[in-house]
């Protein structure tokens, strides 16, 4: 039984290695592209992958959504990607330091907004971030502040409205947006701090305010090729075709700036 | 070295020793009484026992968050009668951690007990002792080796629970930080030295436990063929 299993593994193993070489030989063929993106743009790139290699014959794209700042980690220790798509400047800067990116492809594509948002059936008024009642919130949800960019941001607001700390035995941290958004969706969370792109996609959510932008820093979204990219010329295509016209109208659909 | 909080390490040990009471207790329980039984449905049954095993942590954190979600089936009815809320609290932690670990305690326990003599139970029995007598004079201390196994099993398993404390508990800085938790936000956000303490920690933890139980079950192994 052991040698049976032991040889079962070493035919996968062995494909797999087949596997690997043989896309490696073929450039010309197809190139797969490896996106990492932030976890916030899921739809919008879903969205986009359909055009884009309808019209980029030869390329597929392959996406990998996380929070930013652990996407970050992830490339800085070496695992494969050829464009990054952040959700913060921050971490985009980090990179960029520490030479993993193509400093030239650097550009913003997108911007955002924080909204504040409750279950659909919530009973909860809250009419701006400044009235957040601390008696009405049991668990409000945001992102956790040192990897997650839109926890990040919320915490700049909540400071900025002397919230934060009052607030602190309140919040459930979640491991990117989209994980506070389903805290939220589900009705286990009171209310949760979001991007307004967010807020926009979800039908089981309300969205009770809308932070104002001198709170917290911009909300770009910086993207560049990864220096290690063996598709430079593809990564940068890409990239084009995000910050293009149809682009554009694509992340605007789905609630960006 | 750095500046450390140790609750993570607190809240673990306290989670895992909690869900492996109840999951030993239980889970001897439930093998004792299954394992020398026969009965329609019985493979299946077991089955379910097993399922958690099998199962991603996610979808066992699904299936939690179904069930004791402020809008669960139980969640909602806890959060109506007791005005108690599971969800985001360390009593998820625990629930989770009992999920997942009762398959290691419900396995080793049956198969402790079906390799037990029966005619050891059935000579007492003739002797007129009782069901319980013959339970904890007998059965426990034979089958303690394969309990102890299961416990301790059950409670490494309970220590590390990640997937499903994420989905059902939550990550609240000092109230929900298992140290798993605190293992990937540190990973997550570049806290290296952070993540390489609680990495070693774990490791020290589960490798020791694993070392222990081992010796310990040689040790009886030859006591109990020497005699």
């Amino acid at each position: 039984m052991k040698r049976f299993l032991f040889s079962v593994l070493v035919i996968i193993l062995s494909a797999l290695f087949v596997g690997c070489s043989a896309t490696d030989k073929k450039p010309n063929e197809e190139v797969e592209l490896l996106i990492s993106a932030a976890a916030s743009l899921t739809d919008a790139l879903e969205e986009l992958k359909g055009p884009f290699e309808e019209k980029h014959e030869g390329i597929r794209l392959t996406y990998n959504f996380g929070s930013s700042g652990k996407l970050a980690t992830n490339i800085e220790n070496g695992a494969p990607s050829d464009v990054f798509l952040s959700a913060s400047t921050k971490d985009m800067n980090s990179m960029e330091e520490k030479g993993l990116i193509d400093n030239e492809s650097r550009k913003v594509f997108a911007s955002n907004a924080l909204v504040l948002i409750a279950p659909k059936d919530s009973a909860i008024e809250i009419a701006s971030f400044e009235d957040i009642d601390l008696a009405a919130i049991a668990h409000l949800a945001v992102g956790e502040p040192a990897s997650v960019p839109v926890g990040r941001y919320t915490k700049e607001t909540l400071e900025t409205l002397d919230l934060w700390e009052p607030l602190q035995e309140k919040l459930v941290l979640g491991s990117d947006v989209r994980q506070v958004l389903t805290y939220v969706e589900m009705g286990n969370a009171d209310a949760g701090v979001v991007y307004s792109s967010d807020a926009f996609m979800s039908d089981d959510v309300n969205v009770l305010a809308e932070s104002n932008a001198a709170w917290h820093a911009p909300i770009v979204y910086p993207g560049a090729v990864v220096k290690d990219s063996k598709h430079q010329q593809a990564a940068q295509q890409f990239l084009d075709y995000v910050t293009s016209d149809a682009g554009m109208e694509t992340l605007r659909k789905f609630g960006f700036k | 070295m750095l500046e450390m909080d140790y609750s993570p390490l607190i809240l673990s040990l306290k989670v895992a020793a909690i869900s492996t009471f109840f999951v030993f207790v239980v889970g001897v329980m439930i093998a004792y009484y299954v394992a020398k039984r026969d009965f329609f449905g019985k493979s299946i049954l077991e089955a379910l026992f097993l399922l958690p095993l099998v199962l991603p942590p996610t979808v066992v954190g699904f299936g939690l968050l179904v069930l004791f979600g402020k809008n669960g089936w139980i969640g909602s009815w806890l959060l109506e009668w007791f005005d108690f809320q599971i969800v985001f609290t360390w009593i998820g932690a625990v629930i989770a951690s009992i999920v997942v670990s009762f398959p290691l305690m419900y396995q080793s326990a049956a198969a402790a007990f079906e390799s037990l003599d029966e005619r050891l139970s059935n000579a007492a029995r003739t002797m007129g002792a009782s069901e319980w007598r013959v339970f904890y004079t007998i059965v426990f201390p034979l089958a303690w080796p394969g309990l102890l196994a299961g416990l301790v099993l059950s409670f490494a398993r309970g220590l590390g629970e990640f997937g499903a404390t994420l989905m059902l508990a939550g990550y609240i800085p000092g109230k929900t930080d298992t140290i798993p938790m605190a293992i990937y936000f540190a990973v997550e956000s570049g806290q290296m030295e952070k993540a390489t303490f609680w990495v070693m920690i774990i490791i020290t933890f589960g490798f020791s436990l694993i070392l222990w139980v081992n010796w310990w079950s040689k040790r009886n192994i030859r006591r109990f063929t020497r005699t």
